[in-house]
């Protein structure tokens, strides 16, 4: 199991040179000069040299590239161009941020997506089957900031219930922080349900129709054992692999709930960063959320083999 | 503890930790600040936080009057060169520092010298600086500069504490050290910048707020949301087609102020290639296209008749807008005849301008406006870091930008119309123009100044190498509790006398 995982990370290392190379090309082919970004409205000739000089502007494509991975492999993932703030301190002060809010949604999207796929696939072809589908359907068309501005409007503006955006560290004040993060939870959460939803829906369905479910019903089983242990069990394995390629994304950064709950969590930082043309930001947070998704994908993999023991004789 | 008491408990808390700074204002902005040290920063918003963190040498009253601040009274040598100032005696900076002669001769070499420092070209006149006295500086001047003391009103004017400085380096940024009625506590990146009331501050008995919040909220509906549900106590920037909403709101007030900037059509006229076609070069064809517009419309249609329209590089409401141009309505007849006097037809002509949607809409409404002189736009939607080279790069005909503004009149003129100016991306040039500005920057008085910039002006207006379209307003949102609070030309939020009822 041990080596199976560190061949894993060993496969990882170019994927993730590969991922840095073209994330690096793909900035500076982008037009729009970070000196003047960063020289401010009156563009002083002397500062705009000075800032060149300094971020190695002038340097070629390719020293500015090796430069750069020099550092990171150093642990240093550069400065800040915009507020000189180290960009290992901004991940490390937005990824708590981002991974909070990718839990909680999850959360609410396993809580509802999952028991309702279940259901629906139990119940195909009932009015309960079509109002899930239905209720699925919406959640994955109504578009985040829609739902967003709508649920700000009618709960904080018109009930007052909840603030209407911002962000409170959990341990400084975990109230608040639940507070301030219920709405943005759930409207990232219900397109991540009714996607969950969907595909346990399906995973079941196959699953319902196999021998040996139809065995374990004329053994005489109860239909919750039917359902929960013997169904729903062969079907978790696709649910694995589709839950962590959402919490995955849901690293990258859900950029416009951030936007809209003015949230500082990853996606904020990755379109701010964008626009001021700030690259080391933009570099290590792609970085940083490569990692992410190579980590989340290992995890499912090694999910897999706890679940499934056929797969272990693979290894 | 029963689940209902655990309730009730966690309630409680919530409702004292609600209370417990009952003077907290907290502001929502429309933009993160950069990096906040006053010789380092760039950005607009940056300003309104250093408004309350860092006190400068002289500030402005709302009509635009130099007043004490730092520096209770100035005055000039006869020769326009040397500027004498008299300090505060009981000023202090947030470490405890002494705010003397001292530390201001370090801040104006900081801002002078520092290797990183936006401030360098406001200060390029000050030939050094010195103490002569406990509390008092006095300025030299390679040649006279009428344009200092708005430079002292504004971030060159701000003092750091030179111990902090020395200590902290570049880092000062995330710490900044001043010494304004507020000083630093803390700062979470894209979320808040939070600062306390200084004690001990001179005028500490004129600030009635504790602490005061800064948070960025970029979507101005999100922003608006806010300030309605009680979570911000007031805003900066209310977006135009809010404020009849906000006005008839009756548990909110709108409070506006014109800016000191403008926005317009800035012409290449010079700059590459791209100049090369009727409306770069004949200055017939971009009055046709000025005459073309009708301006109160364009305020009306676009800006729901809360901007200002404009036809000078300051707004109508500024001391130093000239009388005798004033804003002209729409002639298309005009526009038509300098078209053929210039014997263009129609001609085909590519505007770019920020991709928003206001600025879009503003560009759609002044496409159909000068579709009827002759003129086929086609716009060319960019975001804003593009907009900015190809502009330099001179990779454009026409550019719909503008200016922030500056208290000073040569701030917004000299830079972008001198031969070398430094953000004169129309590179347009003629001697006469140059020669008046660096005129008026070395007379005090302020009418003969005036005098000098209708001379300017008038050539200005035949030329036009940038078309002036409108000024923008101010325009804050505050919740009723909130009392006290003024708008400035500046668009700055100052606390002074500011209460939370």
């Amino acid at each position: 199991m041990l080596s199976y995982i560190l061949r894993r990370i060993l496969i990882a290392i170019p994927t993730l040179l590969l991922v840095s190379v073209f994330v690096f090309m793909l900035q500076k082919l982008l037009p729009g000069d970070p000196a003047l970004v960063m020289a401010g409205e009156e563009r002083d000739p002397e500062v705009l040299a000075y800032l060149r000089e300094q971020y190695r502007l002038n340097d070629p494509l390719i020293v500015q590239y090796f430069h750069w991975l020099w550092n990171v492999l150093q642990g240093d993932l550069g400065m800040s161009l915009r507020t000189q703030h180290p960009v290992t301190k901004l991940i490390a002060d937005k990824l708590p941020v981002t991974i909070q809010l990718a839990v909680m949604a999850m959360f609410f999207a396993f809580l509802v997506g999952i028991p309702a796929g279940i259901i629906s696939a139990v119940r195909k072809g009932t009015l309960i089957d079509y109002i899930a589908n239905f209720i699925a359907l919406s959640g994955l068309s109504i578009p985040n900031f829609w739902l967003g501005i709508l649920l700000i409007l009618l709960v904080s503006v018109n009930l007052g219930w909840l603030p209407a955006s911002g962000y409170e560290p959990f341990w400084r004040d975990p109230v608040r922080s639940l507070e301030t993060m219920i709405m943005p939870a759930f409207v990232l959460g219900t397109a991540l349900a009714a996607t969950l939803m969907r595909h346990t829906r399906s995973a079941m369905l196959g699953v319902l129709q196999s021998d040996y479910v139809r065995t374990a019903r004329a053994k005489g089983l109860r239909e919750k054992v039917v359902i929960l242990k013997h169904s729903f069990r062969n079907a978790v394995l696709p649910i694995v692999t589709l839950s962590a390629l959402l919490f995955g994304e849901l690293l990258a950064g859900a950029v416009l709930t951030e936007q809209i709950f003015t949230i500082p969590g990853f996606g904020k930082l990755i379109v701010d960063a964008v626009f001021n043309r700030d690259y080391a930001v933009v570099q290590g947070v792609v970085l940083c959320v490569a990692v992410g998704f190579i980590l989340m994908n290992l995890i499912a993999d090694v999910l897999y083999v706890l679940l499934n023991p056929r797969m272990r004789q693979t290894l | 503890m029963t689940t209902r008491k655990l309730f009730a408990t966690l309630l409680a808390s919530a409702a004292m930790a609600g209370s417990a700074y009952a003077a907290d204002l907290r502001i929502g902005l429309q933009e993160d600040p950069d990096v906040l040290d006053p010789d380092q920063a760039r950005t607009f918003v940056g300003r309104i936080v250093f408004e309350s963190l860092c006190d400068k040498l002289i500030n402005i009253s709302p009509d635009q009057q130099f007043i004490p601040e730092l520096a209770t009274e100035w005055s000039w040598s006869d020769d326009g060169l040397t500027l004498t100032m008299q300090l505060r005696d009981d000023a202090v900076f947030h470490d405890g520092t002494p705010l003397n002669a001292e530390a201001v001769v370090a801040n104006i070499d900081r801002s002078k010298n520092l290797p990183e420092s936006r401030r360098r070209s406001e200060l390029t006149s000050v030939e050094s600086v010195e103490a002569t006295g406990e509390f008092e500086v006095t300025f030299t001047l390679a040649n006279p500069d009428a344009t200092l003391l708005a430079q002292l009103s504004d971030r060159s004017g701000m003092m750091l504490s030179p111990a902090a400085a020395d200590a902290q380096g570049l880092g000062l940024a995330t710490n900044p050290v001043c010494s304004g009625p507020y000083r630093f506590v803390e700062r979470i990146d894209q979320d808040r910048i939070v600062l306390e009331k200084f004690a001990e501050h001179y005028n500490a008995d004129d600030y009635h707020i504790d602490r005061v919040i800064y948070l960025p909220i970029p979507d101005t509906t999100v922003r608006l949301a806010n300030l309605r549900s009680g979570d911000l106590h007031m805003l900066e920037r209310l977006a135009p087609s809010d404020a009849a909403g906000v006005q008839s709101d009756g548990s909110l007030q709108f409070v506006s102020a014109v800016s000191q900037g403008y926005q317009g059509v800035t012409v290449n006229v010079n700059n590459g290639e791209r100049a090369n076609n009727p409306f770069g070069q004949d200055a017939r064809v971009r009055k046709a296209f000025s005459l073309a517009l009708d301006r109160e419309a364009i305020n009306q249609v676009v800006f729901e008749g809360v901007y200002a329209p404009g036809n000078q590089h300051v707004p109508p409401t500024s001391p130093w807008y000239d009388d005798s141009h004033p804003v002209e309505g729409r002639d298309i007849a005009a526009a038509r005849a300098l078209m053929e006097d210039a014997g263009v037809d129609r001609m085909p002509l590519e505007i770019q301008a920020a991709n928003n949607p206001v600025q879009l809409q503003l560009m759609q409404v002044i496409q159909s406006m000068v579709a009827e002189a002759g003129f086929d736009v086609s716009i060319r939607a960019t975001e804003f870091a593009s907009m900015l080279q190809a502009q330099t790069a001179g990779d454009y005909e026409g550019s719909q930008v503008g200016w922030s503004g500056r208290t000073d009149p040569d701030g917004n003129l000299h830079a972008f119309v001198t031969c070398e100016g430094g953000l004169n991306d129309s590179r347009f040039c003629s001697e006469e123009v140059d020669r008046l500005l660096n005129a008026a920057r070395e007379v005090n008085d302020m009418d003969e100044r005036r005098a000098i910039y209708a001379e300017a002006q008038a050539i200005l207006m035949e030329e036009m190498p940038i078309i002036y379209l409108y000024h923008q307003t101010w325009l804050w949102a505050l919740r009723n509790n909130v009392t006290g609070f003024e708008g400035y030309p500046d668009g700055m939020i100052r606390l002074a006398g500011v209460r939370v009822e």
